[in-house]
């Protein structure tokens, strides 16, 4: 038995203002503090799309190779609700603005493409919260915050495959850098559609939608679940009900919201205030050269320059701005291994323990770059430059000034070595003799004295370079 | 015949003739308007607003201005009353409907500011029919508008309240929306100009929407140059109108006396039909022989997709109106019933209370065409039929110039008239609609009277071509100098 999953999926745009008119567009605020007469659709308003959001929807039709309407046209989708203002939902029925484009998931034997029927813009509508009267509140701060939609086509069979596809999908949206792409906040939303075939007999169940998937893990949960469900159903011969069910988190499973047995007629109609979205060849090749690299090239890519572990890439091409600032570092610290152990080990670490986002912190890549190198050439130690590397993140500034001011630059003037060394000798007659005497242990003995001589600054290899030349 | 005119009766040109040679006060103009509403308007009922506390004001600063010798705007001190549907911030904005009885917008219409700051003095916000839709301002929901030439009879609609408010000298000029014909069919009723204006010239930002794709806003006048002179001001890109149009901008003035030597004439066969009355016929025809004599070239030509313009207007008309009548739901704003138990019974007894019968008729009718079995069979060939109409009004237009037809097949009904029949909806309507589906430019100009009765004829043009429609006007005014002012 197959297990056949097609997506709808929102995902809210970060434009600075909404799709038909000025106002901000923000998670959350006080209720309906982000709206206007336009958003709130009042009577004479006029919807002016926002270009931004074409331009938006365009970069994600082109990063999952959809083909890019010219010219399309928006419609009003009508349904009466309390949170939609205008009693119709301006969006894109009859011509999307991309179509036809898929999405790489797996490596190797298990590469597949799944396919993106379209991809259309939309506004969103407000919000209807319940107080405990069960009295409906209306917040309209969301109404009119541009959203796109991406229909998949039936191409996903299981839940661990859809999350794969919902997670590339999530890592392409936000390199591009058109949504912050947070499910819990709800700036991606995903319906599932799912059914089962029977291949021998040749039957299949009807397709149930699947809403109120807050996480991933509850899109893979209750796919799951509904596959067993389909499953026994059509064991006992009997069948699934054309229906859409919602994804109950604490119960674990899916509970009926409504039947499906007619089509709810939205009279689609051609929306008369808003002039056709028509796109040039060179708008749409200016959105394209803009385009950032999309995370699969940029792995292969480093796969063969940099022969970094598959880990660490996977790790690094997390956001693009983690990335960008790996590759950023390497242009003044030319060690990709290096660079990769500080970034996964240190900065990451720090950045959890603050809980802060990368753009958030003063260490940039050029002076994370300095620091490293410090280290690799010996002018400071491992240690020392934990600690710049700490005042770094905390406050900014250029390395080499840290570690003077801190005085914590590794001494290596070879007169001011010779005399604490000597004087080190000079306390330990014992070892010199065992030393000559062929003892090894001996002579780590006395790096030993040496470097706590110097309280941590001296430098090894100097030390060492000195110790042998008074021995001998 | 050179009869002195009484204030509340000069036309815009004459009042910002007489401000600027200080013969009068923008205070006295204001004041004899003021006067004349109060001793007609229980007889008229052009007004459903008269916001004279604002008028007095604005009417004081314009004086002052002047006296200052600062510029007070090509409209300073102008009198004039603003079509219901068209939003005022802090005046009640109702649309002729106990829907928005209380509807008191936050914002001002992009035409009414342009107005205010030309500095034109509002008087107030005239009647219409419920949501602009009817054809005789008896859909209102406040009050039946009379026609100043007869109060017995209808001053036509739906910018019924407009026209009237003009002709019985309460206002120098006032703004109407047209979307099948509602500015110039009460015009031609009230012997005055009123000019349709072409789709995406004037902002609609501000204007409560009937038909999306078939309002325009546009003046109602005296005489053509004053309906450029409004012009002038209102029209314009708006970038809060996604379908206006940018486009370099004109003087609708200048050039207005060029004359119309050359000039040719399409008088299309189809709109001298049986049901024009024979005196309309002949008077329009008549105005053919005038353009002729004043050097233009005039032949009769076929427009044959005009048997389609009624029902194609109905079908798009209606289609839309039943998506942009969607928003009155009470919750947010408007009439508000307190007969629920849900969310859903709410809604629909809100609507049932606040939409008369008309509006509730064409949106049933407009849903009907747009249910999913029906988009196709009605509205997607209404749709092929409206570019039909464009594409016969585009081959005109390359022979010819402008077009002259009839702007009603007769003078004003009586009060009270069905006007239920496809032949009377006809007679009112069915020789106006065609310049709205094909979103070009259309005047009204009085060219006669029969019985006391004003009529109007039609001047139709290419698109964002007003200059030539008005140049054309205003020969044919100036030729026939018919007397269109009301004396008593």
């Amino acid at each position: 038995m197959k297990t056949i999953i097609g997506l709808e999926i929102h995902v809210e745009l970060s434009t600075k203002s909404k799709i038909f008119c000025g106002c901000k567009v923000d998670f959350g605020g006080i209720a309906n503090t982000r709206c206007c007469p336009v958003c709130l659709g009042m009577p004479g308003t006029l919807p002016v799309l926002n270009k931004k959001v074409v331009d938006y929807a365009v970069k994600a039709g082109l990063a999952l190779n959809c083909n890019i309407a010219k010219e399309s046209i928006m419609d009003r989708k009508n349904y009466f609700y309390p949170d939609l203002v205008k009693g119709y939902q301006i969006t894109q029925y009859y011509s999307p603005l991309c179509q036809n484009g898929f999405v790489e998931i797996g490596e190797g034997k298990n590469k597949k493409e799944i396919g993106i029927k379209r991809i259309h813009i939309e506004e969103d509508t407000g919000k209807s919260l319940y107080n405990s009267q069960n009295i409906t509140l209306l917040d309209y701060n969301r109404s009119g915050v541009p959203l796109i939609e991406i229909v998949t086509e039936p191409d996903l069979n299981s839940g661990e495959e859809t999350k794969e596809f919902l997670e590339s999908l999530r890592d392409i949206l936000r390199y591009i850098g058109i949504s912050d792409v947070k499910m819990e906040e709800g700036s991606l939303r995903c319906d599932v559609n799912i059914n089962i075939e029977d291949e021998e007999k040749k039957t299949r169940s009807n397709i149930t939608e699947l809403k109120n998937l807050n996480s991933f893990k509850a899109v893979v949960s209750a796919i799951e679940f509904e596959e067993n469900r389909h499953k026994l159903l059509l064991k006992e011969q009997k069948n699934t009900v054309k229906e859409t069910r919602r994804w109950d988190e604490v119960e674990k499973q899916t509970q009926v919201m409504r039947l499906k047995d007619t089509e709810e007629d939205y009279r689609y109609f051609p929306e008369p205030d808003i002039l056709r979205v028509v796109l040039s060849e060179e708008e749409i090749n200016k959105i394209k050269e803009e385009l950032p690299e999309l995370p699969k090239d940029k792995k292969n890519r480093w796969l063969e320059e940099f022969k970094l572990p598959e880990y660490d890439i996977e790790v690094l091409t997390g956001s693009l701005e983690l990335a960008s600032f790996f590759e950023e570092t390497l242009s003044y610290s030319n060690n990709p291994k290096k660079v990769s152990n500080w970034i996964m080990t240190e900065l990451l670490r720090r950045l959890k323990e603050c809980d802060v986002e990368l753009s958030a912190v003063k260490l940039t890549p050029k002076n994370f770059g300095k620091l490293l190198n410090l280290i690799n050439e010996g002018i400071i130690s491992n240690s020392a430059g934990k600690k710049i590397f700490y005042e770094m993140f905390e406050n900014g500034g250029k390395p080499e000034q840290i570690a003077q001011n801190k005085g914590l630059i590794q001494i290596d003037d070879m007169d001011a070595i010779e005399k604490v060394i000597k004087e080190v000798l000079h306390r330990n007659p014992q070892s010199i003799e065992d030393y000559k005497n062929g003892k090894d242990k001996a002579f780590g003995y006395l790096v030993g004295q040496s470097m706590k001589a110097f309280k941590g600054k001296g430098n090894p290899k100097l030390i060492n370079k000195v110790l042998q030349k008074l021995l001998n | 015949m050179v009869l002195k005119l009484k204030i509340y009766n000069l036309s815009i040109h004459e009042i910002k003739n007489k401000l600027e040679n200080r013969e009068v006060k923008a205070i006295e103009i204001v004041e004899a308007n003021l006067n004349r509403i109060n001793s007609v308007e229980n007889k008229v009922n052009s007004y459903i607003t008269i916001t004279e506390d604002i008028a007095i004001e604005k009417a004081k600063d314009i004086d002052k201005k002047i006296n200052n010798n600062e510029s007070i705007g090509v409209l300073g001190g102008v009198p004039m009353a603003i079509k219901d549907n068209i939003c005022t911030e802090g005046i009640l904005t109702s649309c002729g409907s106990k829907m928005l009885e209380n509807f008191t917008p936050p914002y001002n219409a992009m035409v009414y500011e342009k107005l205010l700051s030309e500095g034109g003095i509002m008087l107030g916000k005239t009647n219409m029919d419920e949501f602009a839709m009817g054809s005789s301002t008896e859909t209102s929901f406040y009050k039946h508008t009379k026609n100043p030439w007869d109060i017995n009879k209808i001053p036509g609609g739906s910018s019924g309240g407009s026209a009237a408010a003009v002709a019985a000298g309460e206002a120098a000029f006032t703004l109407g929306s047209d979307t099948g014909g509602s500015i110039r069919q009460p015009a031609s009723f009230c012997g005055l100009v009123g000019l349709k204006t072409t789709y995406g010239l004037v902002s609609r930002y501000g204007l409560i929407a009937m038909a999306s794709s078939l309002d325009s806003i546009g003046p109602i006048t005296r005489n053509v140059k004053d309906a450029a002179l409004v012009l002038n001001a209102i029209a314009g890109y708006d970038s809060s109108d996604g379908t206006s149009i940018n486009k370099d901008k004109v003087d609708y003035l200048n050039g207005i006396n060029d004359g119309v030597k050359g000039l040719k004439v399409a008088i299309p066969k189809e709109y001298f039909d049986e049901d024009v009355s024979d005196t309309v016929k002949k008077s329009v025809l008549k105005t053919a022989e005038v353009f002729k004599d004043l050097g233009a070239v005039c032949k009769e030509v076929s427009l044959s997709s005009t048997k389609y313009v009624m029902a194609t207007y109905g079908i798009i008309s209606e289609a839309e109106i039943s998506l942009n009548f969607a928003r009155f739901d009470g919750i947010r704003y408007g009439h508000r019933s307190f007969n629920y138990k849900d969310i859903e019974s709410f809604v629909k007894s809100s609507r049932s209370e606040g939409f008369g019968s008309e509006v509730k008729k064409r949106i049933m009718k407009g849903t009907y065409w747009l249910s999913k079995d029906n988009y196709e069979k009605y509205y997607k060939k209404a749709d092929y039929t409206r570019k039909l109409i464009k594409a016969d009004f585009n081959n005109v237009f390359s022979n010819y110039d402008i077009i002259l037809t009839p702007t009603v097949a007769t003078t004003a009904l009586e009060i009270g008239t069905n006007q239920e029949s496809t032949t009377t909806k006809k007679k009112l309507d069915g020789y106006v609609a065609a310049a709205n589906l094909a979103g070009i430019p259309a005047l009204s100009v009085p060219c006669d009277f029969d019985k006391g009765l004003p009529i109007g004829m039609q001047l139709i043009g290419r698109a964002f071509d007003e200059k030539t429609l008005l140049r054309a006007a205003r020969a044919f005014e100036k030729a026939i100098n018919l007397n269109n002012i009301l004396s008593t």
